[in-house]
């Protein structure tokens, strides 16, 4: 084997290790190495059509240990977990559920599609629960265009006005009454994670 | 018959119309509903991108709280709802997940055995009061509403035990009872996007443009849906939609908890109708003989 390849085979069995101990923490996580190749995933899919890699080609990349490649694709990330794949699959395999195990691997070792920024909504989200305990629709929109495409939030204004003129749109954030309770749990279970 | 109600956060602004006639139909009918007192945001799909114990952890506080009151939880919002039984099914799934979780509550003085059941509104209205209960409650009928039932993803998926994953009847057999004419619709359980409309928009816009046109061809004057998300992705950027598919649909969508409303005779405003950004403009509701109402 040439010696260039084996810091790249090293990064993959890295990956791997991490990914099956994502995949291991959810019920029948393991059913994935019963996957038939049937294409059934991508059929029942709404979006697949527009993935770069489709769920069905997602396990085979797997298989062929090309793990990096799937984290760089979009297709993760146009997921909108529908788990139409999850409830057709004929092997009972977790498609969902295993696509939210790559979400959680690509962003533990930070790696992102190229100009495809929806991990960056998740962030942003996560800020909100810790600052808030509830989600701030509005702040998390700034929060996300101002991080992706700033041009785009003047497209959502007419969207803004009318749904505020109906009271179903709050300037202001919620903060619950124990926010510090929510926080101490938050922390909490980010020690407890991986011990 | 009481719930420990958990609204959501969709409920508090975007989705008003759906708190708003929840629970004006549950009292209605005679069914407690209990605001979880300081309930938090479940975490959505979102959390689960980053951090599984984390999610768990922050949505389990909810359920803690709700186990406290003693009943059962009812969450209208589908995402809400398929979170927290997630949660409950990996608390029994995995012991040792189970005592991470409860260490993390533990902080907040705080503990869950994952026993309270997560109920949805179109379950315990369906299931627990009974489409005949309603119907005979009903004082106008919604004559010949033709409605489409839209059910969306994650009422009925992944682990949803009161309906079919892939041809739901529900809430087609609660609102034809009520007087509406059902009409066919294929689309009832695929996808709106969910927050692909805010990340990824010309998949969002072609997946509900998809939805509107299956119910207007199937002669739908109405999309009936249980879930804010769905609600939003379809009524509010209609106008977008149309722009980008060169049509013109002025397609009112409702949440079926509204509809239920008008048929017991509660004032339109009390179920936010007025808030609609496309109004239901002639629901057609028939006053029914006295006689044929049980009080």
């Amino acid at each position: 084997m040439p010696k260039t390849t084996e810091p790249v085979l090293k990064r993959e069995a890295e990956l791997r290790a991490a990914f099956w101990d994502q995949v291991r923490s959810f019920p029948d996580g393991h059913k994935i190495k019963n996957c038939l190749q049937c294409g059934t995933c991508t059929g029942a899919c709404p979006v697949s059509y527009t993935m770069d890699i489709t769920p069905r080609e997602t396990v085979a990349l797997f298989r062929a240990g090309l793990l990096e490649e799937i984290l760089h694709s979009r297709t993760i990330w146009i997921c909108a977990s529908c788990y139409s794949c999850t409830v057709r699959c004929p092997m009972g395999i977790r498609v969902t559920d295993t696509l939210y195990a790559l979400k959680r691997l690509a962003m533990d070792k930070k790696i992102y599609p190229d100009k495809f920024p929806v991990y960056a909504l998740s962030r942003a989200f996560v800020h909100n629960l810790y600052k808030y305990g509830r989600n701030f629709e509005l702040g998390l929109g700034a929060a996300y265009f101002l991080k992706t495409n700033f041009m785009k939030a003047f497209g959502q204004a007419g969207f803004g006005i009318a749904m505020m003129s109906r009271g179903r749109l709050s300037l202001r954030p919620h903060t619950i009454k124990k926010i510090h309770e929510m926080r101490a749990i938050i922390d909490r279970a980010n020690q407890l994670e991986g011990v | 018959m009481e719930f420990a109600y958990y609204p959501g956060c969709s409920l508090e602004y975007t989705a008003k119309p759906y708190d708003q006639s929840v629970r004006e139909v549950f009292r209605a009918l005679g069914i407690g509903l209990r605001e979880i007192e300081d309930w938090n945001c479940c975490g959505a799909t979102m959390y689960m991108s980053i951090n599984k114990l984390v999610a768990f952890s922050v949505s389990a506080r909810n359920l803690a709280i709700a186990q406290k009151m003693g009943c059962d939880v009812c969450a209208p919002c589908s995402s809400c709802y398929t979170i927290l039984r997630k949660t409950n099914q990996y608390l029994k799934w995995d012991p040792h997940a189970k005592s991470h979780i409860n260490e993390a509550l533990k902080a907040a003085n705080l503990s869950y055995d994952a026993q309270v059941n997560v109920r949805h509104p179109l379950d315990i209205l369906v299931n627990d009061v009974g489409i005949d209960t309603i119907a005979a409650k009903a004082r106008y009928r919604l004559d010949g509403l033709r409605v489409a039932c839209y059910y969306g993803c994650q009422i009925v998926r992944p682990n949803a035990d009161f309906d079919d994953p892939d041809d739901p009847q529900t809430m087609d057999k609660l609102l034809a009872a009520l007087g509406a004419e059902i009409v066919p619709y294929p689309d009832k359980v695929r996808c709106c996007g969910g927050m692909l409309m805010t990340t990824y928009e010309e998949v969002a816009q072609n997946l509900n443009h998809n939805l509107l046109r299956c119910a207007d061809e199937n002669g739908a004057e109405v999309i009936a849906t249980v879930c804010p998300l769905c609600q939003m992705n379809l009524e509010a950027y209609q106008p977008q939609i149309n722009q980008r598919y060169d049509s013109h649909y002025q397609m009112p969508v409702v949440y079926f908890t509204q509809l239920i409303g008008l048929a017991l005779g509660i004032e339109p405003a009390k179920l936010g109708m007025d808030s609609l950004l496309v109004k239901l403009s002639n629901p057609r509701l028939k006053e029914k003989k006295t006689a044929e109402v049980t009080a």
